[in-house]
């Protein structure tokens, strides 16, 4: 026990000292974790051989990580995509892998091992690239979109690729494998449902299990996940998303299929689903935390020896295999009508190899497909190539953007700016009314809601909208916080609406924040917390009311409504007196006797406002249109008359 | 140097062709205070107080809009009802406005040959602002003749927008930098074609 928590120790204290600081330089999390990794291994040498069995395990973290990008991809968007995303991804994909698979086999190689190794180069690090774009705003530029249908491809790509690779298996090494494993065999029987099934047989288990998941995850899963959110206990809901992708892994390995086409499966399944957001933000820390060790334990498998005796090779692979990569990606670009800075970021982004070749390449070596010190070669000029990524944006931002700056001004600005997203917590009474009024405006909105109820009824009225607790910082990053031009929070909780304001105003200060609260002191305590807008749930239909009400007892409507306003501009005139009087006010009091006379005194000039001129002493609602006075004429003598 | 306040009214800018680019212009320019009526009283509710306190801050008054039916959009009608108390713009204490300078800069939707006796619109453009000029006069203010556009649905289409904003900068340019001579303004004619004789040299 003693050990694994020293184990444990070693490689957290590792993640926690190296992932920020690579950060803070501009390096960005996956080169946090291969440094620490390269120093709790090779330079310090405080791991050892186990680094391969937790590599082993920490690899469900790709499971995972494709359960994710499933759920990332609804079908319709997709489809928006369809050419950028078959067309820029498959011909980058595909005329990659040919130009690598040509140089290799001109180096030497054998067919099967350097089309391996054309498959494992080609794609891109999405971790790497899209945090960039995140961190630098890149990715709502035109070369930023067309990157990402890349990378999505090449996501997608891996599931098939997966697949192929067995079948380039070298006999040679297959042999030496099972000599290797005979006499572990009896030990290690793999669990398999479709051991000794004949063909036909094995066909119908695979497609069956295939239908399974699909309709499984269609029909079964939502009121499973809407019983288990009803009982409102957040570690319940982690469990059954945990269970849901392990449970899947479990069914695909149990009849032979790769897991994380199981898990992507069952993810795109559920991309439309109001548990989207909620799932995202259960499974997102397990994927990260296991990427991350699946990156240590990478760094921590360097060799040294075998990067300090082949530098040359290795440098000339990465810086080889980037030219190629960006010459194949800017022949790419005018077809798909990339240009200026968008063209050089769309090329330079995706230059690197990334963090699937690590999987690619550990996983070719299970299959027998590729030697181990040929992939130990690979795996230093991959990972080389994702540590020169940096240097790549800061040759963009400091060279590219600079040259096409100049140009660029010239156009006429837009007026219209693009409306960021507006995420809507809560879409109860107050939410839809909110919620309707953007949408029909054409806004878009991303909408909140912990009562799996409420969502399920909005969603029978096609209101998109999502279960989960917006107090979740996780649930509102994947419902795009970041990017979110403003939050309406109109959740009924006064604790919770507190709660979502408090951490959005202080983890988002970009964000603004309007939020409905329940009354005057309510109001208060939001405004305390950093709301940009406040309105009291009931003011305004309130005095609606009251002027409809004066209205039916015979003043003229004109004259009801100026004497709303008049109501409402002394309450905004008072409101900073009354707030500061609040704010000094101590906790378990705040509703003094001072803050009791200053609303009194407030009454009082309601009363003013709202009477009518008495000995020509104006009204607030007389103070427009004052007619002069009846005596006035005798300022103005014609000037004939004098 | 004068402080220039400029009113602004339009009630559908997302559609406006040319007071829009011209207003973004004159916020560039130091010394203007730009405000845009319908945006800062979308529901008519004009603070009284806070008008006045502007136009006692500022030397020269432009009120800019699109001609409608031969006057000006609601909102600076609204304007005028509301902060031009008896009192403050007239009657024997109401001294406030008196010496400073006004003037409208307007597009009008019809062509210039239009606005004459026997044209469509029967009218020259200075008859139809009698109320506007008679206001001023009344209040105390130099009137100057309006700084106008016609034809404006046809005039981005026509180029002729550009040399009209270039007319417009030197013209609150000059009003800032005192460098208007006023006493040259001829009453019967458009500001915009008289600016090379009035604005000073030097300036
Ligand atoms: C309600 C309304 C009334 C109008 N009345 C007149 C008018 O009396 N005379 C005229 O020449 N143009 C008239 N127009 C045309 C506007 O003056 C023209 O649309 C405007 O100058 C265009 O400027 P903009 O591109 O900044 O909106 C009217 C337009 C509207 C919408």
């Amino acid at each position: 026990m003693t050990l694994y928590f020293l184990q444990a120790l070693i490689y957290l204290c590792a993640a926690v000292i190296a992932v920020p600081l690579a950060k803070r330089l501009g390096l960005g999390s996956v080169l946090g974790y291969l440094i620490a990794g390269v120093f709790i291994g090779p330079i310090a040498g405080l791991v050892g051989a186990e680094t391969n069995d937790i590599q082993h395990f920490a690899e469900f973290g790709v499971v995972m990580m494709l359960f994710l990008v499933g759920l990332e991809l609804e079908p319709k968007m997709l489809w928006e995509m369809r050419s950028r995303l078959i067309g820029l991804g498959g011909l980058q994909v595909s005329l990659t892998t040919l130009a690598v698979m040509g140089i290799a086999m001109l180096l030497g190689q054998s067919w099967t091992i350097s089309l391996a190794i054309g498959l494992i180069f080609a794609l891109s690090s999405t971790a790497i690239v899209l945090q960039t774009f995140n961190e630098k705003g890149l990715g709502k530029t035109e070369g930023g979109g067309g990157a990402f249908s890349v990378l999505l491809f090449q996501d997608i790509a891996v599931i098939p690729i997966l697949a192929l690779l067995p079948l380039l298996a070298l006999p040679e090494l297959v042999e030496a494998a099972a000599h290797g494993a005979e006499h572990l065999a009896e030990h290690h029987e793999e669990l398999s449902l479709v051991a000794g099934l004949p063909a036909w047989a094995y066909a119908l288990v695979v497609i069956a299990s295939v239908v399974l998941v699909v309709v499984g995850g269609h029909f079964l899963t939502r009121p499973l996940l809407t019983y288990v959110a009803s009982a409102g206990l957040r570690e319940i809901f982690t469990a059954a998303a945990l269970g849901l992708v392990i449970g899947i892994a479990a069914l695909m390995s149990l009849v032979g299929l790769s897991p994380a086409l199981g898990t992507f499966l069952a993810g795109v399944v559920l991309a439309n689903s109001e548990f989207r957001h909620e799932l995202e933000s259960n499974i997102e820390p397990f994927k990260g935390l296991l990427m991350g060790l699946f990156f240590i334990t990478v760094g921590a498998g360097v060799d040294f020896g075998i990067l300090f005796s082949s530098l040359g090779t290795i440098l000339g692979l990465s810086l080889g295999l980037m030219l190629i990569k960006i010459l194949i990606l800017l022949a790419l670009t005018p077809a798909f009508k990339l240009q200026g800075t968008d063209r050089w970021l769309f090329a330079l982004s995706l230059a690197q190899a990334g963090e699937f070749g690590f999987v690619l390449l550990s996983y070719s070596v299970q299959q027998n497909v590729l030697p181990v010190e040929l992939t130990q070669t690979l795996s230093l000029a991959v990972a080389i190539s994702m540590f020169l990524t940096p240097a790549l944006f800061i040759l963009y931002d400091k060279l590219i953007v600079p040259r096409y700056e100049q140009t660029e001004n010239e156009r006429e600005a837009d007026e219209i700016e693009e409306t960021g997203t507006v995420i809507v917590a809560g879409i109860g009474r107050f939410g839809q009314i909110v919620n309707r009024f953007l949408v029909a405006n054409g806004v878009n909105t991303v909408v909140l809601d912990h009562q799996a109820g409420q969502v399920d009824l909005m969603r029978r009225i096609n209101i998109k909208s999502y279960f989960g607790d917006a107090t979740n910082p996780d649930l509102l990053h994947t419902a795009g916080i970041e990017q979110a031009k403003l939050m309406v929070v109109a959740i009924d909780d006064h604790a919770r609406v507190n709660q979502v304001v408090e951490y959005v105003k202080h983890a988002y200060p970009h964000v603004k924040v309007m939020a409905r609260a329940y009354d005057r002191g309510h109001a208060y305590e939001l405004r305390r917390l950093g709301a940009d807008f406040v309105v009291t749930e009931a003011y305004y239909s309130a005095l609606e009311l009251g002027g409809q009400a004066l209205s039916s007892l015979g003043y003229h409507p004109f004259k009801s409504e100026q004497l709303k306003n008049a109501f409402d501009q002394v309450e905004k005139d008072n409101r900073d007196t009354l707030y500061q009087s609040w704010l000094n006010a101590t906790e378990d009091n705040r509703f003094t006797p001072h803050y009791r006379e200053l609303f009194m005194q407030m009454e009082l000039l309601l009363g003013d406002a709202m009477k009518v001129d008495r000995a020509d002493k104006h009204s607030m609602t007389e103070r427009g249109w004052t007619p002069p006075p009846k005596d006035y004429l005798d300022d103005f003598k014609d000037p004939q008359d004098t | 140097m004068s402080k220039v306040l400029l009113l602004f009214a339009h009630p559908s800018q997302d559609r406006s062709e040319i007071n829009r680019p011209l207003f973004k212009e004159a916020k560039k320019i130091a010394g203007v205070t730009a405000v845009d009526l319908y945006a800062e009283y979308p529901s008519f509710r004009i603070n009284v107080d806070r008008e006045q306190q502007r136009l006692r801050e500022h030397q020269v008054v432009i009120f800019m809009f699109p001609l409608y039916w031969y006057s000006t959009p609601a909102i600076l009608k609204e304007w005028q009802d509301l902060v031009l108390e008896y009192g403050f713009a007239y009657g024997s204490e109401g001294k406030e406005l008196q010496g400073k300078t006004f003037l409208c800069s307007l597009t009008a939707g019809g062509a210039a040959s239009a606005y004459r006796k026997g044209g469509y619109n029967h009218y020259q453009i200075w008859e139809l602002l009698r109320p506007l000029e008679q206001t001023a006069n009344l209040t105390g203010m130099h009137y100057l003749p309006p700084f106008a556009l016609f034809g404006s649905r046809t005039a981005v289409d026509e180029g002729r927008l550009p040399e009209h904003i270039q007319h417009w900068r030197s013209l609150l340019e000059a009003l800032v930098s005192d460098s208007l001579a006023i006493e040259h303004v001829a009453p019967n004619e458009l500001l915009n074609h008289q600016l090379e004789q009035i604005i000073k040299e030097g300036a």
